[in-house]
Order: structure tokens, then C-alpha cells, then sequence
């Protein structure tokens, strides 16, 4: 069955991103990840958006993200604790951070069970690019130029705070 | 055939996934690479309800969250690069300059 494979592997690619030492490496398991959520959406009849999971989210972010780990250079976290106990047994945020996962994944089968949802597909799966440009730019254009003046902002913000300084004049 | 509650349950691992990274990692970076777990798994359940549907707005919206997402890891890293350049750290304990 092929949502059990892409899933097994999206939450086994998931769990070690977290459970890496290593940014480098979390970060190409990250790649791996999205690969199978692209295979999901090509089972769910979206192959727009597996195509732009794979082109935007692999390829373009993920790609900044190793740019700037290799820029940095900072490979291995430091941590004041022995790495090799068991992580029940570290200090205050990582107890804390698992029974806070565990507490929001019963919040979230609980909420499930209990949803009313129609639980079986649509017969008539709209998997058409041209249906999605249709509707991008007629009922959503206002969001689509919002999402574009978001994007010159981010693109400004970033150029702005990742300045060097050191310039004679500026401000320190 | 898988059902809508398959992938929803799926969506609901991956986003705790995410969660428990933010807060049991110690590095900025792999930080916002949780940030970006949870942000699929959302997109996931999106996808899944626009196919339940038979609607296309559930891949419009993931259209939008990907843009978001860009935006927010290119102004995420800058960040990560200039607290890098003050302390020479990733740690996020290392920046208590704002803590009360």
C-alpha cells in the first residue's frame, strides 16, 4: 500500500530530523520527508502541489537552510548535559517538550475520534492546474497580490538583518 | 484505499513530531526546521479535506502557506545569521538579552 510506505517514511524522516546532532543531516532527511508528503499528494489526485512540495519546499528552501548551515559552520549543538542518557532523564524543557507532545497527540486523537467529518472521498477529485490558476487569479487575486508585497517585505527584512555592520558610519 | 482519517491521523503525528522538536532541540536551526514540519503536516491535512470535498480551495491554501513558509524561513535565517554574528552561538538559552 502505497500511503502506508510514503507515510512510514515521511515519520521516520521526521523523527530523525529531530533526533539528529547534526544540522547537515537533518536537513537532507528533511529533503527525504517532504519526498514521500510529494508522493501523498500525488495519492490524494494534487499533482500541482507535489510538484511545487518538491521544486519550492525541497528545492528552494531547503536549499537556503544548507546554505546557511554551511555558512555558519556550527555543526554539532552544545549542550550542558551528558548526551548519553536517556531523554526522560535530561534537565527541565526536553521532559517537559515530550510530555507536551505526548498531551497534544491525545488532545489530537481525541478530537478525531469525535469529529463528524465525512470520512470517505469525493468522487470527482479536481486535480486540474488550469482549475487552480482559474481560481488564483479570479476569486483569490487579492490574496495572491497580498501574498506578493508578503514576499517583497520578507525579502527586504532579510536583506536588512542580515547586513554586516561594520561599515565606518553606521551604527553599531 | 486509504480513508480521510488515515491522513489526518498522519498529519496529527507529523505536526507533534514538529512540536516536540521545537522544544527539545537546543539549536536555532533545527528549530525552524520543525517549524517546517508542522507547517507540511498542515498542508497535508489541507490537501486531504480539498480531496474529501471534491473542492480546490485545499490546494489554493497550500498554495499560501507555502509562500508564508518561504517568507518565513528567509527572514528566520537572516535572524539566525545575525544573532550568530553577536554570540557565536545557535543555542537559543545563549539570548536572554529580552528575558524579564
Amino acid at each position: 500500500m502505497l500511503f502506508y510506505f510514503f507515510g512510514a517514511l515521511a515519520v521516520v524522516a521526521s523523527l530523525l530530523v529531530i533526533a539528529q546532532r547534526n544540522p547537515v543531516y537533518s536537513v537532507l532527511l528533511l529533503i527525504l520527508s517532504f519526498g514521500a508528503l510529494s508522493g501523498l499528494y500525488v495519492l490524494l489526485d494534487a499533482p500541482f502541489v507535489a510538484a511545487i512540495q518538491i521544486i519550492v519546499y525541497a528545492g528552494a528552501i531547503m536549499v537556503l537552510f544548507l546554505f546557511v548551515v554551511m555558512l555558519l559552520n556550527a555543526p554539532h549543538e552544545e549542550t550542558d548535559y551528558d548526551e548519553r542518557t536517556h531523554p526522560m532523564l535530561r534537565p527541565g524543557p526536553m521532559r517537559f517538550g515530550a510530555v507536551l507532545a505526548l498531551a497534544l497527540i491525545a488532545e489530537l486523537a481525541w478530537a478525531l475520534a469525535r469529529s463528524g467529518t465525512p470520512n470517505t472521498f469525493s468522487s470527482t477529485p479536481v486535480t486540474s492546474v488550469a482549475a487552480i490558476g482559474r481560481s488564483l487569479f479570479t476569486d483569490y487575486a487579492f490574496q495572491f497580490e497580498v501574498t506578493s508585497v508578503l514576499i517583497l517585505v520578507a525579502m527586504v527584512g532579510a536583506v536588512v538583518m542580515a547586513r554586516r555592520e561594520d561599515r565606518p558610519g553606521a551604527k553599531r | 484505499m486509504p480513508s480521510l482519517n488515515d491522513y489526518l491521523i498522519l498529519s496529527a503525528v507529523l505536526f507533534t513530531i514538529g512540536t516536540a522538536g521545537v522544544f527539545v532541540r537546543r539549536n536555532l536551526i533545527t528549530i525552524l526546521l520543525s517549524i517546517e514540519i508542522m507547517l507540511n503536516a498542515v498542508n497535508l491535512s489541507f490537501v486531504a479535506f480539498g480531496r474529501a470535498f471534491g473542492t480546490i480551495e485545499g490546494q489554493i491554501i497550500v498554495f499560501f502557506v507555502m509562500t508564508v513558509a518561504a517568507a518565513e524561513a528567509a527572514v528566520g535565517l537572516a535572524i539566525v545569521i545575525a544573532l550568530f554574528r553577536h554570540r557565536e552561538s545557535l543555542n537559543p538559552d545563549a539570548f536572554t538579552a529580552l528575558k524579564w
